[in-house]
């Protein structure tokens, strides 16, 4: 009996030793070269891609954000401003886009507050826009699996190009013509979906010019 | 190029890419599993472990080796996460409450990565890549292990003998996952995935609003857990995460990874085998499996089928990222439930009902096509021998398979096989759906709901780790159930799947006579998939009737 113990712990003991000998390979040396690779060839990408302006970071082009009006009473307004282009719904944290509660709703395709969440939203962007409910794209209307989407569809930002121009006192056809140049196409031709980046696009609008 | 044309080349071209890797992956995964000479650092790796590599094992030793390596990382990393507060890279999280910490430690070391955490918020740096993603490496070599003793019961003869689980387990690592890995880690980083040690980081945004952009380790992690089939997600949203899966080519690059060792473990086996037509037989059918459940799942959420939400909104997007688009979100969502992956580039609990069940019903026939990296292979390979057995019947002939005998003994194993996971999903499920507090954890009602909860456990039970995520499964109920649910539905079929490779290993192979039913022809492949669809969709009819089913014919 002890005879079987003994064996049995030696046994798991040489297991513990194996799985400490995995742990620095694949968990300690294999991470560290790989950043240490990363940092030296790819730094932008590794640290997140982040866009500055003059000093600090104000983005990471990959990570999506609110563009509400100024909070009032220390609480996000919720409401939309009407001089940025707007990005789609999100489920991340009550605001949304927030990076540290990254998800999506989770509603079924048959949930009754879903559904009616995607036709208030429909009405909304349209009253907002100025545009028939019935021109709203699909990706305006619902939030992303992330909920840090920084994408919208090409459709999705011409829409609100009259509405952005209007606001920002900018000549519209300036505006569309910046669009256009943030238009990506799909990836090689063939992979993902054509988009837009807004976090881009609003970046690069602060800086045109009126008109 | 219209959205049809471009989602179709995106499906040819992974099909290629994965054709042109059968060959010389599969092949060097023979070479690996069978070559009699040692590398010098593994010869290093046995003298620091304190583990023999110099002789093969019967079978029980074989599955002691395994078992053992297997509780030590349970514990190890139950320890690790309790204790995480008090280490290195910690990032401000704090110690995992004791019953996530088991059902995250069992995730883990079975292949599962089920997440009841959100990876952001719960886990400190140093856990993910020193504790999580180390076992992303030796969980998916352990798989692969299993079905390498299995396939040499078949080749070797007279013998006890399976093979040695020390040198199998260090041979997959150093020799293929790792080297492949540390490459796609890199590409990674160049298409946007981020690699950094930096803590939270606060930024005013372009509209003067606050938020915290979060570091890590990440393009490191995700090599492995696409190539692995693990599927953990450094962030809660998984592969939807836009610094985890940047943009469609990484995107592309993520399904191929997790696909391809499963596909080019066939190739293996023919190869060992010594008849490469039996492998092929085998792809084959994984690759039928496959490309009709595309077909099902894309043709669903294209035109949102019985989705009133879908039809609110012009299209199914709710779950979606725009870079991705519906085609290559149901490209990840089949592939992903085909295989024991479970990472997510959507989320599956707002996919239409044919489309989010069809990802139930994908793991439901037991993750074979092409299955995770070594399970998928010994699952299929115990169907085929079911197959054998059923036509055996057929022509009251005594079955065999690649010279074989298939007698009682050799079926229980099977049958016990089978059975394992659908017992483990179905009580679980029952058991979930009678009591209240567990009913209370769905997020959608009614048959919807339900879906969630059969989601969960055929996640689990499959080790699968993807989910229906509205179910709030973060309760001490659902952790330690699906905790357990995880260990038994790893753990006992490769107990079956070992102790057959034993029985067939001492046999002395029969010859091949008129009589003997080929394993190599197009009738065997359409014999496998009919029994596959049978078996599977006997079991758990009932059940996806109460859920997708009903929801779908509302």
């Amino acid at each position: 009996m002890a005879g079987s113990l003994t064996r049995l712990l030696r046994h798991h003991l040489a297991a513990l030793r194996m799985l400490l000998v995995f742990t620095v390979i694949t968990g300690i040396a294999y991470p560290l070269v790989v950043t240490g690779i990363a940092q030296a060839v790819f730094p932008h990408q590794a640290n997140g891609s982040l866009v500055k302006d003059g000093g600090g970071p104000v983005a990471s082009s990959l990570i999506g954000q609110r563009f509400n009006l100024p909070s009032q009473k220390g609480q996000p307004s919720g409401s939309p401003d009407p001089k940025w282009f707007q990005p789609r719904p999100s489920a991340a944290g009550p605001a949304g886009y927030d990076p540290k509660s990254s998800g999506a709703s989770n509603l079924g395709p048959n949930n009754a507050g879903l559904v009616k969440a995607v036709r208030d939203r429909r009405t909304a962007v349209a009253a907002f826009d100025r545009v028939p409910p019935s021109s709203v794209p699909p990706d305006a209307l619902t939030a992303s699996g992330s909920g840090l989407d920084p994408d919208i569809s090409p459709a999705y930002a011409y829409e609100q190009v009259n509405r952005v121009a209007k606001a920002r006192s900018l000549d519209p056809a300036a505006v569309r013509k910046l669009v256009a140049e943030h238009v990506q196409g799909r990836t090689l031709g063939f992979l993902g979906q054509g988009r837009v980046n807004v976090i881009v696009l609003n970046h690069d609008l602060a800086a045109l010019k009126r008109r | 190029m219209n959205e049809t044309l471009a989602g179709w080349l995106q499906i040819l071209a992974l099909v290629g890419a994965l054709a042109l890797s059968f060959r010389p992956l599969g092949d060097y995964l023979a070479h690996v599993l069978t070559c009699p000479r040692h590398w010098r650092v593994e010869r290093l790796v046995y003298r620091v472990g304190g583990v023999r590599g110099d002789a093969d094992q019967p079978w029980p030793a074989y599955l002691r080796g395994l078992l053992a390596f297997s509780a030590v990382s349970v514990l190890f990393l139950y320890a690790f996460q309790r204790l995480q507060n008090h280490l290195l890279l910690s990032v401000g999280t704090k110690p995992v409450a004791p019953d996530l910490a088991f059902n995250t430690a069992a995730s883990f070391v079975t292949n599962t990565n089920w997440q009841s955490y959100s990876g952001e918020s719960a886990m400190g740096h140093l856990v993910q890549m020193a504790g999580l993603a180390v076992q992303n490496f030796v969980s998916a070599a352990v798989g692969i292990a299993v079905v390498a003793a299995l396939i040499r019961g078949f080749t070797r003869k007279k013998t006890d003998r399976v093979g040695n689980f020390w040198v199998d387990l260090t041979r997959i690592v150093l020799r293929v996952l790792l080297p492949i890995s540390f490459v796609m880690a890199i590409v990674l980083v160049a298409g946007g995935t981020i690699q950094n040690f930096h803590g939270i980081q606060s930024i005013t945004t372009i509209a003067g609003d606050h938020q915290s952009i979060t570091g890590g380790p990440v393009a490191s992690q995700e090599a492995i857990k696409e190539l692995g089939t693990n599927g953990g997600g450094f962030y809660n949203a998984n592969s939807t995460h836009p610094f985890e899966n940047p943009n469609p080519f990484t995107n592309w690059l993520e399904i191929y990874l997790l696909l391809v060792i499963g596909f080019s473990l066939p190739r293996t086996f023919g190869r060992m085998v010594g008849d490469n037509r039996q492998g092929y037989a085998i792809v084959a059918v994984m690759g039928l499996v496959w490309a009709a459940s595309v077909a099902i799942v894309t043709a669903n959420e294209l035109h949102s089928v019985s989705s009133s939400a879908g039809h609110a909104a012009g299209g199914m997007m709710e779950g979606k990222e725009q870079r991705f688009g519906i085609w290559a979100s149901a490209l990840f969502a089949v592939s992903t439930t085909l295989t024991s992956c479970g990472a997510v580039n959507s989320f599956h609990d707002s996919y239409t009902p044919g489309g989010g069940g069809m990802t139930i019903f994908n793991m439901m026939l037991g993750e074979i096509a092409p299955g995770g990296t070594g399970s998928g292979l010994y699952g299929i390979l115990i169907l085929a021998i079911v197959t054998v057995f059923v036509a055996g019947l057929m022509v009251g002939r005594t079955p065999e398979y690649l010279g074989k005998k298939l007698g009682a003994r050799e079926m229980k194993f099977a049958s016990l096989y089978i059975l394992t996971t659908p017992g483990l999903v179905l009580v679980g499920a029952g058991l979930a759906m009678a009591l209240p507090g567990e009913r209370a954890a769905m997020l959608n009602s009614g048959q919807h709901g339900f879906s969630e909860v059969l989601y969960a456990f055929t996640s689990a039970a499959n080790n699968n780790g993807s989910a229906f995520a509205g179910l709030s499964a973060n309760t001490a109920w659902y952790n330690t159930a699906l905790g357990l649910v995880m260990i038994l539905g790893r753990f006992l079929p490769m107990v079956f799947v070992l102790a057959l490779s034993g029985s067939l290993a001492r046999q002395q192979p029969v010859p091949v006579t008129a009589g003997t039913l080929p394993t190599h022809r197009p009738q065997f492949v359409g014999l496998l998939t009919g029994v596959l669809l049978i078996v599977v969709g006997l079991t758990y009819f009932p059940a996806l009737a109460l859920g997708p089913l009903a929801e779908g014919l509302r």
